[in-house]
């Protein structure tokens, strides 16, 4: 009996774990709401596109941090092919408007209200960010907002903008 | 022998019944937990500033460091 919950156990952390999307893998298609329209958009691969995905809320500092960053790569490879996707996770529509008030955003900012596709993309910190190539790959995945990575990621997206799907 | 299998089943069931209590938070679900009112301590300076002037007046005690000579100076 014991051998059996032990069995169980371990297949049940496996599953969990094998569910986590990781650079490399397949970026998991989810539906989401425009903040400013409500309008609703679906998340997928785009040939046109390298996109930058990044989840945040309003409540997490180092999510206000990055805002500066994500405007800066809008207005910088919005031209040469990058979507610059922000998917919030607050509770309360209010909040993000607040938010939004004191950090605008020039880009895309949806909203996940079922929590779909935080879950599809099994987050494990916030804000977490992933930069999906045209081909639909997750490439480079990133927990947590650093200046001294910025220079890494704007290097890579340059790399993904070159390369042809 | 069959008590102590009972106090085993009992204890086992105690101890299931308050993990079911426990649950996961989402890393999108801490909205309320950052709030700066959920923290352990919610005023760190304030609260260090009161430890060491209690320190210093109740040197003798020495309640989480040593104690001073009551000037709060050190």
């Amino acid at each position: 009996m014991i051998l059996r919950l032990l069995i169980f156990s371990a297949a049940l952390a496996l599953s969990t774990s094998l569910l986590a999307t990781e650079i490399g893998e397949k970026m998991p298609d989810c539906s989401l709401i425009k903040v400013n329209d409500a309008q609703h958009f679906k998340l997928q691969k785009t040939h046109d596109k390298v996109l930058y995905v990044d989840f945040w809320a309003s409540w997490c500092p180092p999510c206000a941090q990055s805002f500066p960053f994500m405007n800066e790569l809008n207005r910088d490879f919005k031209a040469k092919g990058l979507q610059v996707i922000a998917i919030n996770m607050d509770q309360s529509l209010e909040d993000t408007k607040t938010f939004l008030t004191k950090y605008p955003a020039n880009f895309t900012v949806m909203t996940d209200i079922n929590e779909q596709c935080a879950k599809s993309f099994d987050l494990k910190a916030m804000p977490s960010s992933y930069l999906v190539d045209r081909n639909g790959v997750i490439r480079y995945t990133h927990l947590g907002f650093r200046t001294d990575d910025t220079k890494e990621i704007r290097a890579l997206i340059e790399q993904l903008i070159a390369e042809q799907p | 022998m069959r008590i102590t299998q009972q106090k085993l089943l009992i204890a086992l069931l105690t101890i299931c019944l308050s993990f079911s209590g426990c649950t996961t938070v989402a890393p999108w679900q801490r909205g309320t937990l950052a709030k700066p009112q959920m923290a352990p301590d919610p005023h760190p300076v304030r609260n260090t500033y009161q430890t060491h002037i209690y320190n210093s007046r109740e040197a003798t005690t020495g309640m989480s460091s040593a104690g001073g000579g009551g000037c709060g100076c050190n």
